[in-house]
């Protein structure tokens, strides 16, 4: 009996020192570099949750068969530990907490929504962890003066602002006059915040301001006053239910302007779900993949596009493309560090000066991308109904002009 | 705050029937809960589900080639199935507990749906186009969508047959009975279990049909049940219980007061100005209450 019992304390003793074992030297285990993410498979964010693991998925397999990242000498590839943060921040950071202090991660992938990243940055903060996030654009991410954050992609305050100026632009130089509506999150409103710096530069005004609800499904009283009050331009920001909701409000109310402006476009899958309706609406992209920035791993955007959907079934949209531009930043800091110390994988990120797919990548002090300007598309269909998205803006990369004024509803 | 209603008169016009549009579909959802709430004394958070569900029913016609207006006959047979299953399953179980229980299993259920439309429909937003076009009065000024138009005429459509039904059938009858006196009615020979079932069903085939509905004028998404749930609930607390133009009427009010609300506060206090309607109703009732000492329950 005693014999028995000091047999199992000594097994459990060593199962725990193994595993603890295990855990201190999960980061680099043999050959394998391990990163953690938390990524919404499920709740609401879930279909972009999977963009954004098939982008990390897509880059791994890529980088792992194109050689991998060699350090010191020797070769290793990646390997990404998922959670599944249920589109909840609070589970986001608990699993953040686990990640870094159980699984022993010390490289983190950020998760998806600004939200959410917003939720796990102080845990990879406190933990020295470096994490290359492709999914937060929330300005409030960049001013908070974190040292291991850094993302691929512009903040939200540049993602319409090009639009603001391209109407000044046609109007002559003379200011136009602004309606917009954004929903109460911070992404939103941080786009928001970028209108407001941009009227304030060419001296446009905002006639009108609203605020949608979280559960915005129902924008009829915003066009009411659009109609009534005609201005220039309407910017309208809610992810893919104000896309969606906006464009079928517009078309039922035949609502008549000159510059619709919007987020989520690609991802709402407008031009499938509303078809010649969605026709002319301005959208902000972090990418699209007729730009022509090139790399060694996916050469540029349009053989990422046709390899992604030849893996997925599906055209990428910028969501993956993002996701899987921040694992070759973490390839190439890892390269340069030539280590797998944090510190100086992190200075090695603070100081990534590269071209990706994507785009060029330059991470300013607070950690945003400031070297990748937004493009913006138009939705522009045929005579026989199929749309497609294109680039008119920055004039760089347009592949066609921008139609301005919007028609008449009458006149189409 | 702005006052454009005021300086662009035709937005008033716009507004009321934006509003009175909006309010009558509320009001068909509002007219199952005061049924059920009713008749079996439970108050179902998962309403605004099983409406979101019928929308989905709805959604996956018109994806199929079928016209989505077919959803509002298709969404309420089908619904009416899944709300025997729930009362089968859970409600029953509940049914003559208090009313603390039934809120508990019926948020439950609420949770539990719309884990499951996100895991079965994925979470984009999606919705149903039924391509009919647009109606303009005076002089395009005031414009009305036909899809909302149509919305309201099926929702008086079932409303007016549901009310002929309660008042003309056997079963309609063992319903209203059984709300009256559940105990009398069992012993007069109701069957109170089927009645239950049946009130159950009937609620969620109405959900069904607003569901349906909302999928072609509105769009869908499986987190987006609640609010339907909350703008019901305070239909029903504004109108009392089994008082069907009370509830017809309180709709459209709540539709008209949400639209001005919009105008004149801006459209973030759209929900909260709701709230606040519901609270002063609240207070103003227990006043009234209180000055007529009236025994309740």
């Amino acid at each position: 009996m005693r014999l028995n019992k000091i047999i199992l304390s000594f097994v459990s003793a060593l199962i725990i020192l193994f595993s603890t074992s295990v855990a201190s030297f999960a980061k680099v285990v043999g050959d394998k570099i391990i990163l953690g993410a938390a990524i919404s498979l499920t709740g609401k964010y879930s279909s972009n949750g999977v963009h954004t693991q098939n982008g990390y998925n897509m880059a791994v397999d890529r980088i792992n068969s194109m050689g991998g990242v060699k350090v010191g000498g020797k070769t290793y590839k990646f390997d990404i530990i998922y959670y599944d943060d249920e589109s909840n921040p609070k589970r986001a950071a608990q699993l953040a907490e686990r990640l870094i202090s159980q699984d022993g991660v010390e490289f983190m992938l950020g998760p998806y929504s600004s939200g959410l990243t917003k939720a796990i940055a102080p845990v990879t903060e406190k933990y020295g962890v470096p994490m290359v996030e492709a999914n937060g654009a929330s300005r409030s991410l960049f001013t908070k003066g974190y040292k291991y954050l850094f993302a691929v992609l512009a903040p939200a305050n540049l993602y319409l602002d090009v639009a603001i100026e391209t109407a000044v632009e046609l109007n002559g130089g003379k200011p136009v006059r602004i309606a917009q509506a954004f929903e109460q999150d911070a992404f939103s409103q941080d786009v928001r915040l970028g209108i407001l710096d941009a009227a304030e530069r060419t001296g446009s005004k905002i006639i009108i301001d609203d605020k949608l609800p979280k559960e915005l499904n129902d924008m009829a009283a915003t066009l009411v006053k659009v109609k009534q009050m005609k201005p220039d331009v309407l910017v309208v920001s809610g992810h893919t239910k104000g896309a969606l909701t906006a464009i079928r409000q517009i078309a039922e109310m035949k609502v008549d302007v000159p510059m619709l402006a919007m987020t989520h476009c690609d991802a709402a899958k407008l031009s499938k779900q509303h078809g010649k309706n969605s026709q002319y609406a301005l959208c902000a992209s972090q990418w699209h993949k007729s730009l022509t920035y090139k790399d060694d791993f996916f050469k540029d955007g349009m053989t990422y596009a046709a390899d992604f959907e030849k893996e997925f079934g599906y055209d990428p949209p910028y969501q993956s493309a993002e996701s899987s531009a921040a694992l070759l930043v973490f390839k190439d800091a890892f390269e340069r560090a030539n280590s797998f110390d944090q510190k100086k994988v992190r200075d090695a990120l603070a100081a990534t000066n590269m071209q990706t797919f994507y785009g060029n990548i330059k991470f300013a002090p607070g950690g945003q991308n400031v070297d990748k300007p937004m493009v913006l598309f138009q939705v522009m269909c045929d005579a026989s109904g199929s749309c497609e998205n294109k680039v008119v803006a920055p004039l760089k990369w347009a592949s066609a002009k921008l139609i301005h004024p919007i028609p008449k509803w009458s006149e189409r | 705050m702005d006052f454009l209603v005021f300086q662009y008169p035709m937005i008033t016009l716009q507004a009321c029937l934006d509003g009175i549009l909006l309010g009558v579909l509320f009001a068909l959802i509002a007219y199952g809960m005061a049924l059920q709430w009713g008749v079996m004394n439970i108050i179902n958070i998962a309403q605004g589900d099983l409406v979101i569900l019928g929308g989905y029913i709805a959604y996956f016609m018109y994806l199929y080639g079928i016209h989505p207006a077919w959803g509002v006959i298709v969404a309420p047979v089908i619904m009416y199935f899944v709300g025997i299953a729930i009362y089968k399953l859970v409600i029953n179980k509940v049914v003559d507990r208090d009313l603390f229980i039934s809120i508990l299993a019926t948020f439950g259920i609420s949770i539990l749906f719309m884990q499951l439309m996100n895991f079965a429909f994925g979470a984009d937003v999606v919705l149903a186009n039924s391509g009919y076009g647009t109606t303009m009065l005076f002089d395009n000024n005031v414009v009305l969508p036909n899809s909302k138009i149509f919305s309201a005429f099926i929702s008086i459509v079932f409303a007016v047959c549901l009310v002929i039904y309660m008042k003309k059938s056997k079963l309609g009858r063992a319903i209203r009975a059984t709300a009256q006196n559940a105990r009398a009615a069992k012993i007069l020979g109701v069957d109170t279990e089927k009645v239950y079932a049946a009130t159950f069903g009937i609620n969620a085939a109405l959900c069904g049909v607003a569901g349906a509905l909302i999928s072609i004028t509105f769009t869908i998404h499986p987190y987006m049940g609640l609010p339907y749930t909350i703008r019901s609930f305070m239909i029903v607390i504004v109108a009392g219980l089994g008082n069907l133009p009370g509830v017809a009427m309180s709709g459209m009010g709540l539709g008209v007061f949400e639209e001005f609300a919009d105008y004149i506060l801006g459209t973030e206090f759209r929900i909260g100005s709701v709230f606040l309607l519901l609270v002063l109703i609240l207070v103003y009732r227990r006043f009234k209450l209180s000055r007529k000492r009236e025994y309740l329950k």
